[in-house]
């Protein structure tokens, strides 16, 4: 029997430590619902019995049904037949599995038929997934886009929707990527034009689209004629019918469980999502940090995966008399392959708790009677008269909950660029050390590893690169989003651990200076260059800080900062001595750099 | 017409996930070292019954005999989808062999009235003895195939008595036979046995996991079903399944020997017959393979072995 829950105790750390009780309490409206729906939890410990639950069984399909299938799929790929794409049988074998266990619509709303689960747990499930298939994660985790559609559609649309997600009758695609239009989404082409019947048609093209073929797309598209910019783009939704085609499906390097489709508009009738002008700006940013946590829980689930196979390669494989893993660089990489692991692991649920407080808190100031176009979710608070909590004093609470939105919405900007670009970037450096681990058979088909090496590779690069994430996180960084977070580390009681305390400051005040002088410096193609470095220092930071935090009442945890701190000492030094010992001028090189003379 | 389907579930040691000590020196089954599950092939038999209730509509209830503990199948099986649960528990039935259960059973089938299908797993596998299938079908009066393998049609009667075979209707199935299948067709009423090469039992739902979990025993000695009808007052709807029915709040209803109106002498260890002569802990001690040749000497020299050794004859 394989449980991807119950046989991962890091995972099973990372639920018992998550302090999830004011983001229970603001999800459930104060335990209410449990009037309309008898699944809903009565107290916070019927909700965390329920996740659990529900993580073991998420967990036994992952270990016990998608995870043997796994290989097939990556063999078999998808296939466009006649215009239509058809699954690897296995993914279509663990769809049907996950809908029969009603695992559809995690966070969707109850009344919708969903679980109303927090992210948090959510981005369990996925990690599990992953670990399993990532292909599958695809087409599986695309249950985002229902989440989208519940926070910015209107009611009707809701209404007609959301049941077919949450039932799983229904996958979706998001189709924002054009020939033209990747990483700068402003330069999308696609033209949805109203007709004098009141019906939003799209012409065009779009490429890239994971699992376009699902029966609704959201698809993001040039409403404003004549605009140029993103403020001419809205979002609509599409419902699969003989106005699309499907062109061809891309031959890639992993994924192949994951249909990856062109797509051809004719002419397609669709429905405004939202307000105009707002798709990009708005609707495709949310969808998008949605995303990019959701593909940061696809590459932890990787790197599970991938360690694991080294570890068990290491036991197995004899050399010089005895397993490899007795040889003191075999020992050092996997030591290193799994503290990396349990950091990014720190560091995604600590993301996914910040992402949970912002909608929570969105969610009830929606319910306290805001208008509704300030705060962004305010529409996801529509729920009936009695799901709603009472207030004694609504304008005071509602001025309390503003502020802390404001604060959560920053550190939530901030923490789902660094928590995808570290776990994205791990699951790479991992499976690298895992096929290493393996030797020559690593190479070779006959082991998994060298799927995890290629599934792995897309983790960077979609829903935004790392060099992207960067960009993101950089402002959050250098404003002070990022110290002022540091600060409320080092204010919680870290009593078990001041020596690994010190040593952590110590980086932190090496930190400090790299960012005070990218200031002074004041350029801002001298900030472009360092900021790889300055966002990476922070990410070791926070690890470090959510390590030590861990290492407070587990000894295990403790040996896992300790090294962890020694790793990230030598890393920071190195990053801050580049950033130190340049000025404006090492940029004026970077160009005669990079060409021959 | 409604379809109404009976399971006969067990509880059981996890003997497929044995550990060193899960046999006692004197042969019996050490209970504490092995967690209990849910049959395996009673798990087949729910997903089969299921899948009917899926394709015709219809009720699913779920029966198993066994201490207070063995609630636990009957909420496995809300969380895969049964209607309703019944738990026949009392000391009195303590100790029944084969003969006994399937008394206890059959009067528990009686009392939940009319039935189509009465579906069991093909064997537990603490006992394995495949009989109580085929005891209670004697005993309801009604026909039964065993080891069934695939349950190729059932045909809807209705209440004139215009479907074929007879007023409810019939059921065709194919049964696993040694070098072979068979496939028979039986009227309704019947009983069927199910193996595990049937299906692959679907996940429990998380949503009726978290709507079950709590679910307690109640001891009622009558049957009343009004609470399963949604349009009843005192119904409690507990959600919409996948095609958008209302599904009602079970309960686990609880039976004990008075509820069933049991004779005394025909449960429990009274009413077994069986009685455990001596049970031997076989180690198998050959661990090599021998070549039989595929000429008639060579299978005449193995018949002539395995008689010798008391395995054939």
């Amino acid at each position: 029997m394989s449980n991807y829950f119950s046989d991962n105790p890091d995972l099973r750390f990372a639920l018992e430590h998550l302090d999830l009780g004011r983001v229970v309490d603001l999800r459930e409206d104060g335990y209410t619902q449990s009037r309309d729906f008898t699944f809903a939890p009565r107290d916070l410990d019927d909700a965390l019995d329920s996740y659990r639950r529900t993580l073991e069984i998420a967990g036994e399909i992952a270990g016990e049904y998608v995870a043997p299938r796994a290989e097939s799929v990556d063999r078999e790929g998808s296939r466009l037949v006649n215009g239509e794409v058809c699954y690897a049988p296995g993914i279509d074998e663990a769809l049907d599995r996950l809908r029969e266990a009603d695992l559809m619509g995690i966070t969707l709303p109850r009344r919708y038929g969903g679980l109303n689960f927090p992210f948090s747990v959510s981005t369990m499930i996925l990690e599990m997934v992953s670990r399993a298939d990532p292909a599958l994660m695809n087409v599986f985790g695309l249950q985002d886009i229902a989440e989208t559609i519940s926070h910015f559609a209107d009611e009707e649309i809701r209404r007609t929707y959301l049941p077919r997600f949450a039932s799983g009758e229904v996958t979706g695609s998001m189709a924002l990527t054009e020939p033209e239009a990747g990483s700068d989404l402003q330069n999308v082409q696609l033209k949805a034009r109203l007709g004098s019947d009141g019906v939003w048609r799209l012409n065009g093209v779009k490429r890239f689209i994971t699992n376009g073929c699902g029966r609704i797309s959201l698809v993001l598209a040039r409403s404003e004629e004549g605009t140029t910019d993103a403020r001419g783009l809205s979002m609509f939704l599409y419902e699969r019918d003989e106005h699309m085609k499907i062109r061809r499906l891309e031959d890639k390097l992993g994924i192949h469980g994951s249909p990856t489709c062109e797509l051809q508009f004719n002419d397609a009738p669709a429905l405004l999502v939202g307000e105009r002008r707002r798709g990009l700006t708005t609707y495709v940013m949310s969808l998008m940090n949605g995303a990019r946590l959701a593909i940061a829980a696809q590459a932890q689930g990787i790197a599970e995966a991938a360690f694991r196979a080294a570890d068990k390669y290491a036991d197995e494989r004899i050399q010089f008399g005895g397993p490899i893993r007795n040889l003191t660089a075999v020992a050092a990489m996997l030591a290193d392959m799994k503290v990396a692991v349990e950091a990014s692991r720190a560091l995604l649920y600590e993301t996914a708790l910040i992402v949970d407080l912002k909608e929570g808190i969105e969610r009830r100031i929606g319910q306290l009677g805001e208008s509704g176009a300030e705060a962004g979710g305010a529409e996801t608070g529509a729920g009936s008269a009695a799901e709603r909590a009472a207030s004694a004093d609504p304008a005071a609470e509602i001025k309390g909950l503003r502020g802390e939105l404001k604060k959560y919405n920053r550190l939530a900007a901030l923490y789902t660029p660094i928590a995808k670009a570290c776990a994205t970037e791990m699951a790479n450096t991992v499976a690298y050390q895992s096929l290493q681990i393996h030797g020559g058979s690593g190479y070779m088909r006959d082991f998994a590893v060298e799927r995890h090496a290629r599934d792995a590779r897309i983790t960077n690069i979609y829903e935004g690169t790392t060099q992207l994430q960067v960009v993101a996180a950089i402002g959050g960084v250098l404003s002070g989003t990022m110290a002022e977070r540091l600060d409320e580390y080092d204010a919680a009681d870290l009593p078990a651990t001041p020596e690994l305390l010190a040593r952590v400051r110590t980086m932190r005040g090496r930190w400090a200076a790299a960012v005070a002088h990218v200031r002074a410096v004041d350029d801002t193609m001298f900030r472009d260059f360092h900021a790889r470095r300055l966002v990476e220092m922070a990410i070791d930071l926070v690890c470090a800080y959510l390590l030590l935090r861990d290492a407070q009442h587990d000894a295990r945890k403790l040996l896992v900062a300790e090294y962890f701190v020694a790793g990230m000492t030598a890393r920071i030094e190195g990053n801050a001595v580049a950033v130190l010992a340049s000025d404006a001028g090492t940029i004026d090189a970077l160009a005669a750099l990079s060409r021959d003379a | 017409m409604t379809l109404r389907t009976i399971v006969l579930v067990k509880q059981v040691p996890d003997t497929q996930n044995v550990t060193g000590d899960a046999m006692k020196e004197d042969g019996t089954i050490n209970r504490g070292a092995l967690p209990a599950v849910f049959n395996p092939e009673d798990l087949n038999a729910l997903e089969e019954a299921l899948r009917l209730k899926d394709a015709h509509g219809g009720r699913v209830t779920v029966i198993t005999m066994g201490p207070p503990a063995a609630v636990n199948v009957l909420r496995e099986s809300l969380y895969r989808g049964a209607d309703e649960v019944v738990l026949l528990s009392d000391i009195a039935f303590a100790g029944a062999d084969t003969l006994a259960t399937s008394y206890s059973l059959v009067l528990a089938i009686r009392k939940l009235g009319e039935f189509d299908l009465v579906l069991c797993g093909r064997q537990a596998i603490d006992g394995d003895t495949a009989q109580v299938g085929p005891q209670t079908a004697e005993k309801l009066g009604v026909p039964q195939i065993t080891f069934v393998s695939c349950i190729d049609e059932l045909v809807e009667g209705d209440a004139a008595g215009a479907g074929t075979g007879g007023g409810r209707g019939h059921i065709t199935a194919t049964r696993s036979i040694e070098g072979g299948f068979e496939t028979l067709t039986a009227p309704l009423p019947c009983l069927l046995t199910i193996t595990n090469e049937a299906n692959d039992p679907r996940p429990p739902s998380v949503k009726r996991v978290m709507t079950y979990k709590d679910a307690a025993a109640e001891t009622l000695a009558e049957y009343d079903d009004s609470y399963l009808d949604p349009e009843n007052d005192a119904a409690e709807v507990c959600m919409l399944d996948r095609h958008g029915n209302a599904v009602c709040r079970a309960k686990v209803v609880q039976w004990d020997a008075a509820a069933l109106g049991v004779e005394r002498a025909q449960v429990g260890l009274r009413g077994s017959p069986t009685r455990v002569k001596k049970i031997d802990s076989v180690v198998l001690a050959q661990t090599d393979t021998r070549l039989v040749e595929p000429t008639y000497e060579g299978i005449a020299e193995l018949v002539r072995k395995l008689t010798e050794e008391h395995i054939l004859g």
